[in-house]
């Protein structure tokens, strides 16, 4: 886009006093950020429309960064926050970001009712498979067999799959990315924010701090590299065998489907119900 | 308004709703659902919104969305249901977000008798979340006193950015009585700024005690966080920056006493005998006190309607050369913890239970004629 103005990240961030950030060096949290405020600048949606909201953890610091309305909440329950906003307030954009703990142990049970609901919220849920900020500890991604810091001989548990469980409970969009495809992230994000009804993005990412170190992964780089290498796009996927799909991690818009969206339903429900009060005077009037 | 026989929980209801309450969200649970189940009905005729949440983490939790939203919201629960609300009130208290939330008590711990009265949330009230924190809380004994406390639990909540607790019981709750509401009663508006974005700290206002919270989309980019922050919402581990905020909230609720206090007394001035009570309890408590005023005996009477912050001084006061104050509540001793600390252990005579079944006047007249 010659022609457009240039993309300024420094609209979208409070640059003054809140840098740097408190994420390690190399972690994929600031490439999530970024994928978001570049989807938001090409929208072309006002900071002060936007919403961001929260839970706890490594994730749960993003808010404080961007200069929208922000809100850092209980663990888990970024999304119930959320419910209650975009009930109070249709009008505005509200993004929930949350980490694969966040969203999926602690946060379960509301993950599944929004996307049920299909409540219009964007959902990005930053899949790290460990809980970073306490120090290594068995997420519900962790990879079964995996070392974490409570799972010293391995992890037993099969890993939770993001995005079916968002498709199974209802949600009207559900997508794949990973932080090493960026420019794929910015417009899967794009996608769901301009969908109408719940819209998850798994934002596939790494914790060379504590995961990488404990199961001897290397660098962030060399995380990063793994990402790249075991990444398939969506086209890609449907010529590949289950065995051929064994350990990648398929990228692209997973669901699309129209499904009225909540807040919206419930105008329609308050205008239904005036319309009957009123019915129902005139009724007693006559 | 016309004269009508009413439940206590729609009482509730409708006195959010007077009070301007246009956002409820809750879990059903015995002895609290008729409060739902009516704004689930009424909310959307007025333009307001209902919503069944999955559990009550997340009724509360949306509660305070709404808030920052700038609705003015509600949810309702009984015991179980108030213990996982506690890490969410926590959050409100924190962030400062005006609330109300209503437990209609029934006999714990656990699931404990779910269709029976009780009184035994009221030190969860005060201390169930984890930390140090300004609370209020109220507690009705009537079907009009419920209307009524309804209506300032939502003024609470906005004057001083704090959630507010409607302590009811069971038999409060599900009680009908006779009542003739007022049309117009006293409601308080939240505090809007008048300074522009730029000027606007939502944890600082030029030395008030509340600054007001302006609503999310409306022009104001803040931060609102559960950690200790700033005066502008950012995260703190500053001691110069969290001292100030907890005396401020402290301050907040300390310095308004006299208008957060709300008690009703009588005959305390030369009495032997003094009975405190609050809530369901407090019905067979103005009994008892006529039974014995009957006989001659002394008896001031005290009906607590704010429960906390604890009303210690015009306790103090009211017991002031009595003999012997009687606690009488549906717990083994909670509020009398209170009046202990605040008149001496010795003074006090409990008359607990927790079984389920109401106290009666006779067991409290047998209290006030024992010595």
């Amino acid at each position: 886009m010659a022609t457009a103005e240039r993309f300024d990240p420094y609209v979208y961030l409070r640059t003054k006093k809140k840098f740097p950030a408190v994420w390690c060096a190399g972690c994929g949290n600031g490439i999530v950020l970024g994928a978001l405020i570049r989807a938001i600048d090409r929208i072309g949606w006002q900071r002060d429309e936007i919403a961001l909201i929260s839970g706890i953890g490594c994730s749960g610091r993003m808010p404080v960064y961007v200069d929208f309305n922000t809100m850092h909440t209980t663990h888990g329950r970024a999304l119930a926050f959320a419910t209650g906003l975009k009930l109070a307030r249709p009008d505005m954009h509200v993004i929930v970001v949350m980490g694969d703990g966040d969203a999926l142990a602690i946060g379960g049970n509301h993950f599944i009712h929004a996307a049920r609901r299909n409540i219009g919220v964007t959902a990005i849920v930053i899949n790290n498979s460990i809980y970073g900020m306490t120090g290594g500890q068995t997420s519900p991604t962790t990879p079964e067999g995996a070392l974490s810091t409570t799972a010293p001989y391995g992890n037993m548990e099969p890993p939770l799959p993001i995005a079916q469980l968002a498709e199974a409970a209802g949600a009207a969009l559900v997508a794949r990315g990973t932080v090493y495809h960026a420019r794929e992230l910015d417009q899967l994000i794009e996608r769901a924010l301009l969908k109408e009804g719940f819209a998850l993005v798994e934002a596939v990412s790494y914790c060379h701090t504590t995961f990488g170190r404990l199961n001897k992964m290397g660098t962030a780089v060399e995380m990063m590299q793994a990402l790249k290498d075991n990444a398939v796009t969506v086209e890609a996927a449907r010529g590949m065998t289950a065995a051929q799909l064994q350990g990648k991690i398929v990228r692209g818009v997973l669901v699309d489907r129209d499904i009225p969206e909540y807040a919206a339903r419930y105008q329609r429900l308050i205008e239904a119900a005036q319309a009957s009060r009123l019915g129902a005077l005139g009724h007693n009037e006559r | 308004m016309a004269v009508q026989l009413m439940q206590g929980n729609l009482a509730c209801a409708e006195g959010a709703l007077a009070a301007g309450c246009r956002f409820f969200a809750g879990y059903p649970i015995t002895p609290s659902s008729e409060i739902a189940e009516h704004l689930a009905r009424r909310l959307p005729e007025l333009g307001g919104k209902f919503i069944q949440m999955e559990d009550e983490l997340a009724s509360l939790a949306a509660v305070i969305g709404a808030s920052v939203g700038g609705l003015k919201a509600m949810t309702a629960t009984s015991g179980p249901g108030f213990s996982l609300m506690q890490e969410n009130i926590g959050y409100a208290a924190m962030a400062e977000i005006p609330c109300v939330l209503v437990d209609v008590q029934r006999t714990g711990p656990s699931t404990g008798l779910a269709t029976s009265p009780a009184q035994g949330d009221v030190m969860q009230a005060r201390w169930g979340t984890h930390g140090d924190h300004p609370i209020i809380v109220l507690s009705p004994s009537t079907v009009r006193e419920t209307f009524d406390l309804t209506v300032k639990a939502f003024n609470f909540a906005e004057l001083y950015r704090t959630p507010v607790i409607l302590l009811m019981d069971e038999v409060v709750g599900h009680m009908r009585e006779k009542v003739e509401l007022p049309t117009n009663p006293e409601v308080v508006q939240r505090l809007a700024t008048d300074v522009p974005p730029e000027w606007y700290y939502p944890y600082e206002d030029g030395g008030a005690d509340v600054p007001p919270l302006a609503p999310f989309g409306t022009g104001f980019r803040y931060h609102i966080t559960g950690l200790f922050h700033d005066r502008a919402g950012f995260p703190t581990e500053r001691t110069d920056e969290i001292d100030p905020w907890i005396e401020r909230v402290t301050a907040k609720i300390e310095r308004n006493l006299q208008h957060i206090l709300l008690y009703q007394q009588d005959e305390v001035e030369g009495a032997r005998t003094l009975v405190i009570s609050y809530g369901a309890t407090a019905r067979s408590a103005r009994h008892a006190v006529g039974l014995a005023r009957a006989r001659r005996h002394k008896v001031g009477f005290m009906k607590l309607q704010t429960l906390w912050p604890f009303p210690i001084d015009a306790v103090a006061e009211a017991a002031q050369g009595v003999r012997m104050v009687v606690v009488p509540e549906m717990n083994l001793g909670q509020l009398a913890l209170e009046v202990e600390r605040v008149v001496g252990r010795h003074k006090v005579r409990r008359v607990g239970r927790a079984n389920g079944q109401m106290i009666t006047p006779d067991e409290i007249l047998a209290a006030i004629e024992e010595h």
